[in-house]
């Protein structure tokens, strides 16, 4: 494969799509499958092809990736196929909608399907989404067709190793998965250390509750990943990668094995890709549901084929990783990013963001939310943006309470701090974390004590059990946290569990339990009142807990902060 | 005449409890021997197993508890123990861990009086329901129900320990208790 | 002539130490004579960093880190005893015990047993937290030794040296969090194990979850500082 060979590939696949007078773009990923957009897509192409010798036009269905707006599935995009800008977007389509949607090409847009959403769109900037919803995830040439793979041929025959890392350096690029490591510098560590054989491991081990942006990407354009792995292996100097992928992801495995299979077909994985001396391969690894494989050393044990544990670092696996080898480890939308910055340069992509936060982060709106989906905004948009443009608010009327971010290991954001302009520090110093992207929005019917009851069992669950403030700490902070849900608690629970809290977040050995009391921590710093209207009062103000909610006439007002 | 009621009026008063235990602490307490006399002479004795007061005094100094608490009668007691005393020692791992009366504990108590009055006895099998106090779901150590302001671990904790922890108390030293005796001690 | 390379000077808890490159900050501490308490380490076995005990300052490092897998490095300076790890030690034993069924008094360790003995040393009279009471069986399936996970800490010393030394790998870890359970083999009962009777894990457990039948507390010295010398004479060969 050469740049030439790949030109014509677009060239085809491109003609090939305008050959169509109209296309029609089902949305396949999960979220819509769940409403069986399967079987819509078969129904459009069944209309499709009886409609067109009346109509004369040739109409191509296509399955597509997540087209973000989740909660208002099944969506489907149509349109002329020579311009996909121009094309209009239906959203909560039915079987019953097929035949007008199919008469409906070429003339007026069906109004009652039409999903007014230009102030969902209006300030996102695609880049890790850029080919979602656009192409089909199962088809390498459409890919390609949008510019794939040229960021890989472009490393491989313009740049060294060492530039392609001063590239990615430049870009600002840190790490997506939650800590926001920078990612040239963990390029260049690997790349110094010494060792004949070194990995690339795509950490897609997603499992942040209300968290799926990862899960979207692989599902929606996994040849993305692959192509951003086969940069950072020439950039790295390893030959061999490997996706570790949470087997409750059966889509995203699926596409992901055929992609793989797909890239090797065209030459782009393999021995002497686009004719160099670079040979790379990248094989999936399942994860059996564990939590805290997404942990780097826990995940590179669960590769090995051990338990699911971490272990002490240093050694960081840029040294000492899997099987003892210098190992790359990142997650899927840093890999996402690379292909782009290769191709549009480090000076593009720093461009974007913040100054210490560059280019974009891909989030999952979920909660109490109108427009429960993924969006894709730049580093340094403010929260308020995100939740009550982008998002729409929180519906039925109820009052915005606070905002979760960065998973279990987060916290969460009250009102006072919305206008904060989204980035890894910010994040931290309001005493959350951007974590991999999860964002739960919480209205007046959640109890902050009970949110944060939530993640600690949560992280009691998934603790792996290795250490023990992590163990029996979580357990124990559960415990009181119950306790106080239940109006049974004193105030010697409560600082046993502030003390709990420091314990274990000092005390642990991997970041699971080290960031398990950020949510506890996190709420008390901004609802403490809740906390003591549970103790002192057995009162629960959104009337979840079990210790009831009281009227308000029969708590002092001097008592019950508002 | 009068220096002499003085001095006693100012004799720190002292009570012993026994909660649920062995009375193994008490019997090592009376291990000291001689040496009660000695410290005997420093305290009045004014609530005890030992002796014959049947009601806890309005006003003690200091009390040593033997014992978890195990039963509503157990729960009551403590209370009405801290509410007159000043300063509560929790004495032996019964009173601060549990021990051996906490063994039950995963079992619940209805496994507990069926093992013991049910299946383990020949005739007239029947829980008891009068007299006898009611169990606790669980058994637990004393300072999870009040305060306790010093904790005097082992099973039991060693003559040589009460002396040394008595006298130290007597002489107003704070007494370093984790270089004299252990949890099982 | 100049020093030789692989020699680290280091400051622990303010006095001028030295150690080989390689060798960690506990192995060197412990060479001069200061102490840090352990219950997961054992001379002879790897390291697994679990327990947290040996947790120590760094200077201008605001993580702390477990001595036994710190590797001493050139200037380091090290603090071992502060009343923050005082505090921080003293809770995660509160943690063990109450995390499972500890009674001390009537355990076969009892008076030799290291999480007892560390409870002292650290200066530990009672416990904060709630004891969880978890109800946890007691294996005596095997004709010599008894397994009783009332008194187990999870400490993996019994499944290393049952892997490493012994090379059997009869012992693991089940299970996940504070449902974390050690088993022989697949969950089988010890003596229906592939357990070769060779009784080193008896030897290496820190308490009473591993112990041999019919002897208690006094008669129940366990000798796990056999590990060093047969790992030099198997290197010696």
């Amino acid at each position: 494969m050469t740049s030439e060979e790949l030109l014509q590939i677009a060239e085809e696949a491109n003609a090939d799509r305008e050959a169509s007078d109209f296309e029609v773009n089902v949305c396949v990923a999960l979220g819509c499958l769940s409403q069986h957009s399967d079987k819509l897509k078969d129904t459009l192409t069944a209309e499709a092809a009886a409609a067109s010798p009346r109509t004369g036009k040739r109409c191509h269905v296509r399955g597509t990736g997540c087209m973000g707006l989740c909660a208002a599935g099944p969506l489907v995009r149509v349109g002329s196929a020579a311009d996909a800008g121009a094309q209009t977007l239906y959203a909560g389509v039915r079987e019953g909608d097929v035949k007008a949607l199919i008469e409906s090409l070429g003339g007026k847009p069906v109004e009652r399907l039409t999903a007014h959403l230009d102030q969902y769109f209006r300030g996102q900037i695609p880049i890790v989404l850029e080919n979602s919803g656009y192409i089909d995830p199962e088809k390498i040439d459409e890919y390609i067709g949008r510019d794939g793979y040229q960021a890989l041929i472009k490393a491989l025959t313009e740049m060294s190793p060492q530039t392609v890392i001063e590239q990615i350096s430049k870009s600002g690029l840190r790490g997506r998965g939650g800590g926001g490591y920078p990612t040239g510098l963990k390029w260049s560590t690997v790349a110094k250390a010494v060792g004949a054989q070194k990995y690339v491991i795509c950490n897609a081990d997603e499992g942040d509750p209300g968290a799926f942006m990862d899960r979207s990407v692989l599902e929606s354009d996994p040849q993305r990943v692959i192509e951003g792995m086969a940069i950072a292996g020439y950039a790295v100097g390893a030959s061999k990668g490997y996706i570790y992928v949470r087997a409750e992801y059966p889509l995203a495995v699926t596409r992901m094995t055929s992609s793989l299979r797909d890239a090797r077909r065209r030459g782009l994985l393999g021995n002497n890709i686009c004719g160099t001396t670079f040979a790379f391969d990248i094989e999936i690894r399942l994860g059996a549901g564990a939590f805290v494989c997404g942990e780097e050393t826990a995940l590179i044990a669960s590769i090995e084929g051990l338990r699911g544990q971490p272990r002490p670092r240093p050694p960081y696996p840029a040294v000492s990783g899997l099987w003892g080898s210098p190992t790359l480890i990142n997650n899927v939308e840093t890999f996402a990013n690379v292909a782009p910055i290769i191709r549009k340069g480090a000076e593009w992509y720093a461009s974007i963001g913040t100054e210490k936060s560059k280019g974009t982060k891909v989030f999952a709106l979920t909660g109490k939310i109108t427009n429960t989906g993924l969006v894709e905004i730049p580093m340094g948009m403010p929260l308020r943006e995100i939740i009550f443009g982008i998002g729409g608010g929180v519906p039925n009327g109820r009052k915005f309470k606070a905002v979760q971010t960065g998973g279990p290991s987060g916290g969460c954001i009250p009102e006072e701090h919305l206008d904060l302009p989204i980035s890894y520090e910010a994040l931290i110093d309001v005493g959350s974390m951007m974590g991999s992207g999860g964002m739960i929005v919480m209205d007046d019917t959640s109890c902050m004590v009970n949110v944060a009851r939530f993640f600690m069992e949560f992280c009691m669950t998934e603790s792996c059990g290795k250490c023990i403030p992590c163990r029996a700490g979580t357990a124990q902070m559960y415990q009181l946290l119950t306790k106080i849900c239940d109006g049974k608690a004193s105030h010697a629970d409560l600082d046993l569990l502030i003390d709990l809290c420091d314990v274990v977040k000092n005390t642990s050995l991997c970041g699971l339990g080290m960031t398990a009391p950020n949510p506890v921590l996190s709420t008390l710093r901004y609802f403490k009142h809740e906390y003591m209207e549970h103790i002192d009062h057995q009162h629960c103000r959104a009337g979840v807990c079990a210790c009831g909610s009281k009227p308000l006439s029969e708590l002092s007002q001097a008592e019950v902060p508002a | 005449m009068s220096e002499t009621a003085g001095k006693t009026a100012s004799k720190i008063k002292v009570a012993t409890v026994w909660l649920d235990g062995c009375s193994g602490c008490h019997m090592s307490f009376l291990d000291m021997d001689e040496r009660l006399l000695e410290l005997g002479s420093q305290f009045d004795l004014v609530y005890s197993p030992l002796v014959d007061f049947k009601v806890y005094p309005e006003r003690v100094d200091v009390a040593l508890v033997e014992g978890a608490i195990s039963s509503v009668e157990d729960e009551h007691k403590i209370h009405n123990i801290r509410k007159h005393t000043k300063f509560l020692i929790a004495m032996g791992d019964c009173a601060v861990t549990g021990n051996v009366p906490s063994m039950r504990n995963p079992f619940g108590p209805e496994a507990i009086l069926d093992r013991a009055y049910e299946q383990n006895v020949a005739t007239q099998a029947q829980i008891p329901c009068v007299i006898v106090p009611a169990l606790l779901e669980k058994v637990r150590p004393v300072h999870e129900f009040v305060k306790v302001d010093m904790y005097l671990p082992g099973c039991p904790p060693s003559a040589d320990t009460f002396y040394t922890v008595l006298s130290d108390l007597l002489a107003g030293r704070t007494p370093d208790v984790a270089s004299l005796t252990r949890f099982g001690a | 002539m100049s020093a030789p390379v692989d020699v680290k000077t280091l400051v622990i808890d303010g006095v001028n130490v030295s150690g080989s490159a390689g060798q960690t900050v506990l192995e060197v501490a412990r060479e001069n004579n200061i102490s840090i308490p352990t219950l997961c380490h054992l001379d002879g076995l790897s390291e697994v960093g679990a327990c947290r005990m040996c947790l120590v300052e760094v200077k201008n490092s605001p993580k702390l880190f477990p001595s036994c897998v710190l590797k001493v490095e050139e200037g380091m300076e090290v603090t071992t005893a502060s009343d923050r790890l005082k505090h921080y030690r003293q809770t995660i034993l509160e943690l063990f015990f109450a995390e499972r069924n500890h009674i001390c008094s009537v355990c076969v360790a009892n008076g030799h047993c290291e999480l007892q003995s560390t409870a002292q040393s650290q200066g530990l009279t009672h416990v904060r937290l709630p004891y969880r009471n978890p109800k946890l069986d007691v294996d005596a399936s095997h004709e010599r030794f008894v397994l009783d996970h009332n008194r187990c800490i999870l400490c993996t010393r019994c499944v290393r040296v049952c892997a490493e030394i012994e090379g059997a790998h009869v012992w693991d870890i089940m299970g996940r969090g504070i449902d974390s359970m050690l088993i022989a083999d697949l969950h089988q009962p010890w003596g229906e194990s592939s357990c070769t009777r060779c009784g080193k894990c008896v030897q290496v457990c820190p308490t009473g979850a591993l112990s041999e039948k019919s002897k208690f507390g006094a008669e129940h010295p366990k000798h796990p500082e056999f590990l060093p010398y047969l790992n030099m004479m198997r290197e010696g060969q």
